[in-house]
């Protein structure tokens, strides 16, 4: 899981829809594993089969043109409702490593960033110009460079910076958890306790 | 400086704040079922690590569990598979565990108030997005994801960014009929799905004051569907009479000092929040939703919507959504035929709600075409229901209760709606296939779902 991240140029999987809530991402049925492994498959599954199990060929995952794209975009408020971590799994275990939205919702974006899946935040203006490009060319692509906190349209050019917190961009660039800085603290931990 | 609840509450806790990052805090409760966290104990064991601080962790199985024949074991060998491997973990790592059979066993956001593990002033989280439900006592309580339940169990903190404050106030007087769950309803309608995400909401105003306990509860515990990382109300008489002589409640002299201390938990009068918005609880009345979020609600005795005309990228997903449903603009939805109506989840599966729901069957019929779902939060609820004679007025009615558990609010268990058919229900979220794939969910209160469930249509309990 922890994959070191530095700047990513990829083709994307558009997915136009907004307030896309984490039952979609991954359904409850799907949620009875004890490993982290494998929910990459059922990653949409509803909007993905049919209820035979056969793939719907509307839906952006099943477009061939979109093969192999490590970039996820989608509409505004990504990830609302439960806090299942199965749907950054999925999104992680599927092979994305960026989802790009004009909005996410909080606990689901701390899920992708604790998963080394990077959310990144760009405005509705440009949210809706790179649809518009991958509309007109399937194969374009984003770069996204996580030191410089840029992401760039290779079609138009167009760049935006985006947030990260420090701490989370360390994290991220050196593949580091937060576990690994919270064993770090345990004296902190221990004198908290004792002055309470 | 003066500050608000949330912040004196976060600021207590915080152990250590990283410089442009997040805040280091310490959590005094952490619950866990079963869905989310077999990944966060193996994890533990992947990094030959124990529980810190095991006497703050308690788990009970609820989402998994089937709501008939809980002394047999579970028929789906995944679902038994992941109840098993939480009674192993909490043995393994020496957390309480109130599994199938035991008296406190339930939904966890059920078990833990009424149990007096949930406190004034309390850190809490949980791997699941309806933990806010404890903030209804004064408490910072968030859900969180499996990563993050490891590092609670690792190290009894979080990191986590400090979320901005908002007050929501709802002032004046509810109008009959009106219960706690038309008021969060109203409240994510107007807010919409994601109007709080970034925000700790705290309720204030005379007509959430006027609530009890459990209608704080419900409050509460829908602050997420408006994306609000949790939802908090100050501590009050009401909630120290609740908390009183339970369980894990401080007792005697302990009992006093708690108290004395719980009564400095609210928001200094000129105290800043980054964003306020009032309401006027006259302007409520019971809600539904139509849509396949919260946030798409009306008063039932409304239309469904118009499209935003001006908002192309909203419009299609407004649209797919109520084509999901088989639903037009300018539709009343009032008088619909219904399947099914579940009364139950961590919303709406408490003792007020069950009394609520007998009200208004009590020398009734349910309505032949409605399948009703009647499924207590936890075994204390079960035993209350008995206890008042509350079951005997719902078999009368034609109504059956199941064993506790979340049951139909997620149908991870047999109590899925089939495909196409249309639900009350009393629980939190009216997602595509939430109750089962396929299943239509209309959003509603206990009223609207007694009423409905007695007349066979979406009926509004004004007028039965």
């Amino acid at each position: 899981m922890k994959q070191k991240f530095d700047t990513i140029i990829s083709t994307c999987v558009p997915l136009p829809m907004e307030n896309v809530d984490t039952d979609q991402i991954i359904p409850a049925r799907f949620l009875k594993a004890t490993s982290r492994e494998g929910f990459g498959e059922n990653l949409f599954r509803d909007w993905r089969y049919d209820k035979q199990g056969q793939p719907i060929a509307t839906f952006p995952l099943n477009d061939p043109r979109y093969k192999d794209a490590k970039i996820l975009v989608a509409g505004k408020n990504f990830g609302s409702g439960s806090s299942r971590e199965h749907a950054a799994w999925a999104i992680a275990d599927y092979g994305f490593r960026v989802v790009v939205s004009s909005f996410f919702a909080d606990i689901h974006k701390n899920n992708e960033l604790n998963n080394f899946v990077l959310p990144v935040v760009v405005s509705d203006d440009f949210l809706a110009e790179i649809f518009a490009t991958i509309e007109a060319d399937p194969k374009a692509e984003l770069k996204v460079d996580l030191p410089a906190q840029t992401i760039t349209n290779l079609t138009t050019g167009r760049s935006e910076q985006f947030d990260i917190n420090p701490y989370k961009k360390h994290c991220l660039i050196n593949g580091l958890d937060d576990i690994d800085y919270l064993l770090t603290k345990q004296a902190d931990i221990e004198s908290y306790e004792a002055s309470r | 400086m003066a500050k608000t609840l949330f912040d004196k509450i976060w600021d207590a806790h915080a152990v250590n704040v990283i410089e442009g990052g997040p805040t280091q805090l310490y959590i005094d409760r952490h619950y866990c079922h079963e869905v989310t966290s077999p990944q966060a104990f193996q994890g533990l064991r992947n990094r030959g690590l124990k529980v810190f601080r095991p006497e703050r962790t308690f788990c009970s199985p609820d989402h998994n569990i089937p709501t008939l024949n809980q002394d047999k074991p579970i028929s789906d060998p995944v679902s038994r598979n992941q109840v098993d491997t939480l009674t192993r973990n909490a043995k393994e790592f020496g957390v309480t565990l109130y599994g199938l059979g035991n008296e406190r066993n339930g939904i966890i956001h059920v078990i833990g108030p009424e149990n007096g593990l949930t406190l004034p002033g309390y850190t809490i989280v949980c791997g699941d997005s309806h933990t806010s439900t404890h903030g209804a006592f004064g408490a910072v309580a968030f859900g969180i994801g499996t990563s993050e339940v490891e590092m609670v169990l690792a190290s009894q903190c979080i990191l986590q960014p400090k979320p901005k404050t908002m007050r929501i106030n709802v002032e004046g007087k509810l109008r009959p009929g009106v219960t706690a769950k038309d008021i969060a309803l109203y409240i994510i309608a107007k807010m919409t799905t994601g109007g709080a995400t970034g925000y700790f909401v705290e309720y204030a105003g005379e007509a959430i004051r006027s609530l009890s306990m459990e209608e704080r509860m419900t409050v509460c515990n829908l602050s997420i569907e408006m994306g609000a990382r949790g939802g908090m109300i100050a501590p009050d008489e009401v909630t120290f009479a609740y908390c009183k002589g339970r369980d894990f409640a401080p007792q005697g002299e302990e009992w006093d000092k708690a108290v004395e201390k719980w009564k400095e938990l609210y928001s200094d009068e000129d105290a800043k929040f980054d964003a306020e918005i009032t309401f006027d609880a006259a302007d409520i009345e019971p809600r539904i939703t139509f849509g396949t979020n919260p946030g798409m609600g009306i008063g039932i005795t409304e239309a469904v919507p118009e499209p935003d005309a001006d908002d192309e990228a909203g419009r299609i997903s407004f649209l797919k959504s109520l084509e999901y449903m088989g639903w037009k603009p300018g539709q009343k939805l009032e008088g619909t035929p219904v399947d099914y109506v579940f009364l139950g989840s961590c919303t709406n599966g408490r003792i007020e709600d069950f009394r609520a729901f007998a009200n208004v069957v009590k020398g009734k019929k349910k309505a032949d075409n409605i399948t009703a779902w009647l499924v207590p939060g936890s075994w204390k609820v079960d035993k209350q229901i008995r206890e008042e004679g509350i079951d005997k007025i719902l078999e009368e009615a034609g109504f059956q209760l199941r064993q506790p558990g979340c049951s139909a609010c997620l149908a991870m268990n047999e109590d899925k709606v089939p495909a196409g058919k249309l639900a009350v229900s009393t629980s939190n979220r009216n997602f595509e296939g939430r109750q089962g794939p396929g299943s239509r969910t209309i959003l509603a209160g206990p009223l609207v779902a007694a009423a409905t469930a007695i007349t066979g249509v979406l009926t509004d309990p004004r007028k039965l």
